[in-house]
């Protein structure tokens, strides 16, 4: 039946259709136009992924790029005996008991006396509201100058100063005279004193490099705060996983890839490994909180706890790039040490580990660039604290409180003066060329070391 | 004497055991190293080993056991009238914590020495005002049994350390010397070694068990704490979440998980197709020029921390959203909404999704697209009737990945959701996830004895579930595909 139906086929279907290769009926050209738009959207979702991280590093940059430069003041400062150092002996303990209240004083009239040397009138402003254009950090930064060298009083110094937030961010675009008319912290005039500052050659935006080393300042003075808290305390950290996880990545990795035996254990280890490496990082923060933070009784915002969580939390991406690369290398290795009398250990420790450590490396580098730029478990052991005191050196800065640096974007991005959201972004750019060195770093061991078998 | 000095010493000791070792076997050999069982090294190895592991792990141990045993003896002076209402035994004994850290500074600065520390007793002496020299500030004066309480614990933490020194020191010079004279020619010394090493190795492998047991441990038992203040019910099933700290709050789950939902849901609405049609037109119709650039520039996007992220929500994406989308078609105000978080969280999710889709693409056989084309289909349709179904399971599996990833993600959800609390459709409102809400109830200083704060970890506990689930399900999923084709 098949057959007869078959060859009867041409005739049912009608007259034969005159088509041409070279001339497309209407389904070839819908199949075409379906397979150009469908490409289309393609290259449009790579376009949309390409321009999603320009557009993301441009935002930050545009954002932060400022932050590196702040505007300053520069004033002679007369360092007024009389009101230093009443006693004239010059004994620290005595001019320590001046606070900064008492170096406010010598600024204001620092300013007041430039200003009448440079011929710019006060304009209706009292003096005070003139010395309001110097940042309040101005004074405590002039009282360490003198703290460290008390045989400095008497002499006039020429001082570059901060200058206040809100007179940085006039000439950063933040503040205009408009929003300055509706600002209780800055009025129109003494941003037009500003001008005539700059136009005398006393005011002037430079390079600061206090934003890499000064502490973190309070809500009030943006343009005093600084990462150095922050970078120290990640620094710590890092040193912290990389002194517990290289180690002990390395050496799970080496005993699931080298010794375990096939069996229930083994796989148990394994899944958990597995497992660990999906769970959600504040997961971490969480144990960070309940286990060593309530449990074992550790310093809460201290270095070494932070090192403890992100110890964990990066010890699966280790273990999995470390077993990679020691899989990598070929079992001829193996058995040709094996061969010539070594034990497995010896194998191992002799031959194969040398081998796979650019891999290691490469993924332990990885991993720690992956635990400085993590947020979220570090909120929840106290890492948010207000630190303004520098930890010591390590040991003992490990159980001290710091700042990590993705912290003190977060921070950063918390508080009312807009001024912040400007250093948040700073910092981030500093926190992404430390992740592009570290990255860079791990590229180039690859490409120098990395063996193809 | 302090943690650092005495691992330096089981250190030194260590390294002297290396060389005294090396050397007294070669010397009971009589100087021929062939008459040993091992290379000398071996021998010095297994004395290093021996007096340094052992008690590192005693010192360790000690370290953790030590506050935990002390807390409980100290907690048992506090007397019942010593605690204040409202507060708790946990309170009073951080009191009495920074009260001894207050005592020692002063007895550092020389301010007080240990004969006057005997005879100070707190209904003569202003405690507070003492140690407010030393800049430790105390909420309200201390009472005579929390100060001998304080004193108490301090005797102990310091009886403590010096017992730790001693044992610390005893084990590892009975280590060594019991190591150094076992040492004779015809002693096994790389097997002693490597069996040494091997159980240290397999102790490394068991942190990532002890990290999961500490994960559900505290999770769980903080979360039947939990629950044995709030009911569990009312846990799961209300709908007002309103955390109140002086008591009487209503903590329903409901809201927050529809907040995390809902985000994950526009998260996944907008990296999925998106992602997918980059691994589809990287692995199908790029040049491999055009691949070699924009996969490592996608790529890009997964290296970079979610804080940054976070950011890029805060300042660029949400205002963008509220000023020429919410706020002229009149449907939100708010600079953080359910779409900002939502779409930042779906561009970092891309290249999860495309690099995961990309190997699955990959792993499609050849032979398939090669039938389809010799049966004249396009490449789109090869792509959508043949691959696409191929890959499905594999797909599937990326997407539940993407979504356990949006579910436990913080950050962006921290600086663009919102605080907010809400059960609503419009995604241009601000409203709150499981995450959020943990951040915010465990920052800054956390008791942990109410209901607040411990409802955090019933919110981890579901978190972790939640995320473990659908890891598990992914897994299996991609795991069975696999299967078919190798």
């Amino acid at each position: 039946m098949t057959d007869v139906s078959a060859s009867q086929a041409p005739s049912a279907a009608g007259p034969r259709r005159r088509t041409s290769l070279l001339e497309l009926d209407d389904r070839t050209r819908r199949r075409n136009a379906a397979e150009a738009r469908f490409r289309l959207m393609g290259l449009l979702a790579v376009t949309f992924g390409v321009l999603a991280v320009i557009g993301l590093v441009a935002s930050i940059l545009l954002n932060g790029l400022s932050s590196f430069r702040q505007t300053y003041i520069t004033v002679d400062v007369y360092l007024d005996p009389v009101r230093l150092d009443k006693a004239g002996t010059r004994d620290r303990e005595a001019i320590a008991k001046v606070t900064t209240f008492g170096y406010a004083p010598l600024l204001e009239k620092a300013l007041v006396d430039a200003m009448a040397a440079n011929g710019i009138a006060l304009e209706g402003l009292s003096a005070k509201q003139a010395a309001e254009l110097i940042s309040k950090e101005a004074p405590a930064q002039l009282r360490r100058y003198v703290m460290a060298d008390v045989s400095r009083i008497g002499e006039t110094v020429t001082f570059d100063v901060l200058a206040a937030g809100r007179i940085d961010g006039y000439y950063k675009g933040r503040v205009t005279m408009e929003s300055a008319a509706l600002d209780r912290n800055v009025s129109p005039e003494q941003l037009m004193l500003a001008d005539q500052l700059k136009q005398a050659g006393l005011l002037g935006t430079k390079f600061n490099p206090s934003f890499f080393s000064a502490p973190d300042a309070s809500d009030t003075r943006p343009e005093a705060a600084g990462l150095g808290v922050a970078i120290l305390g990640s620094a710590y950290m890092m040193l912290v996983v990389l002194a517990l996880a290289l180690p002990l990545g390395v050496a799970a990795s080496i005993y699931l890839e080298e010794f375990a035996p096939q069996n229930r254990f083994t796989d148990l280890i394994e899944v958990n490994i597995s497992n660990l490496a999906a769970v959600p990082s504040i997961v971490f923060g969480i144990l960070g909180l309940a286990v060593f933070i309530n449990f074992a009784g550790l310093p809460q915002s201290a270095p070494i706890v932070g090192g403890l969580v992100l110890t964990l939390m990066t010890l699966p991406t280790i273990i999995i790039a470390t077993r990679a690369s020691l899989k990598s290398v070929p079992p001829s290795i193996r058995d040709a040490a094996l061969g010539v009398g070594a034990s497995k250990m010896q194998s191992v420790f002799h031959h194969v580990l040398p081998l796979a450590m650019p891999g290691i490396l490469t993924g332990t580098i990885i991993g720690l660039a992956q635990a400085l730029g993590e947020t979220a478990p570090l909120l929840l052991i106290g890492m948010v604290a207000f630190v303004r005191e520098y930890p010591s050196a390590p040991p003992e800065g490990f159980f001290e409180p710091a700042a990590a640096l993705p912290v003190q974007v977060y921070n950063w991005t918390q508080r009312g003066d807009p001024a912040f959201v400007e250093r948040a972004s700073g910092a981030i750019i500093v926190l992404l060329v430390f992740l592009v060195i570290m990255n860079a770093i791990a590229i180039i061991l690859r490409r120098r070391f990395e063996r193809r078998w | 004497m302090s943690v650092g000095i005495l691992i330096a010493i089981v250190l030194g000791l260590a390294i002297a055991g290396f060389f005294l070792g090396r050397r007294r076997a070669i010397a009971k050999a009589g100087g021929d190293s062939r008459r040993l069982h091992s290379l000398p090294g071996y021998y010095g190895q297994s004395v290093a080993l021996f007096a340094s592991v052992p008690a590192l792990i005693l010192m360790a141990a000690w370290l953790f056991v030590q506050p935990i045993l002390i807390d409980d003896k100290v907690a048992e002076l506090i007397p019942d009238s010593a605690i204040a209402d409202g507060g708790s035994r946990g309170l009073v004994l951080s009191d009495v914590r920074r009260i001894a850290d207050g005592i020692d500074l002063l007895v550092v600065q020389d301010l007080l020495n240990e004969a006057d520390l005997q005879n100070m007793r707190a209904d003569f002496t202003n405690v507070r005002s003492r140690l407010g020299e030393v800049g430790v500030a105390l909420g309200a004066n201390v009472s005579p049994s929390v100060f001998e309480a304080a004193k108490a614990y301090r005797d102990a933490q310091r009886t403590g350390a010096t017992l730790m020194s001693v044992f610390v020191l005893a084990l590892a010079a009975a280590m060594f010397a019991f190591s150094l004279l076992r040492i004779k020619p015809d002693l096994r010394a790389r097997n002693i070694s490597e069996s040494f090493v091997l159980s240290l190795l397999i102790g490394s492998s068991l942190v990532a068990i002890l990290t999961t047991v500490g994960i559900v441990g505290s999770l769980v038992f903080e979360t039947i704490h939990f629950f044995q203040m709030y009911p569990a019910s009312e846990f799961f099933f209300s709908t007002t979440w309103n955390p109140q700290f002086r008591g009487g709050s209503e903590l329903g789950i409901l809201p927050l998980l529809w907040g995390t939902l809902y985000v994950s849901f526009v998260a996944l609405v907008a990296s999925v197709p998106i992602g997918l049609m980059i691994a589809i037109y990287l692995s199908e119709y790029a040049s491999k020029t055009l691949r070699s650039l924009a996969k490592p520039a996608i790529e890009v996007l997964a290296g970079i921390p979610t804080i940054v992220y976070g950011l890029f929500a805060l300042i660029t994406v949400g205002p963008f959203i509220r000023d020429w989308i919410a706020e002229p078609t009149g449907l939100g105000s708010s600079s953080s909404s359910v779409l900002t978080a939502g779409l930042v969280m779906g561009i970092m999710l891309i290249p999860f999704v495309s690099s995961l889709s990309d190997d699955i693409i990959n792993a499609v056989p050849q032979s398939m697209r090669d039938g389809a084309y010799g049966l004249g289909a396009t490449r789109s349709e090869t792509i959508r009737q043949v691959i696409l179904p191929a890959a499905l399971p594999g797909v599937v599996g990326a997407i539940l990945l993407a979504a356990s990833r949006a579910i436990g993600e913080t950050m962006i959800v921290v600086l663009g959701a919102g605080a907010a609390a809400r059960l609503g459709l419009n995604p241009f409102e601000a409203m709150t996830t499981v995450t959020v809400k943990i951040v915010s109830q465990l920052t800054g200083d956390t008791e942990f004895a109410s209901p607040e704060t411990l409802v955090a970890f019933a919110l981890g506990l579901t978190l972790f579930v939640f995320t473990l689930g659908l890891n598990v399900l992914a897994l299996y999923i991609v795991r069975k595909y696999r299967e078919q084709y190798e």
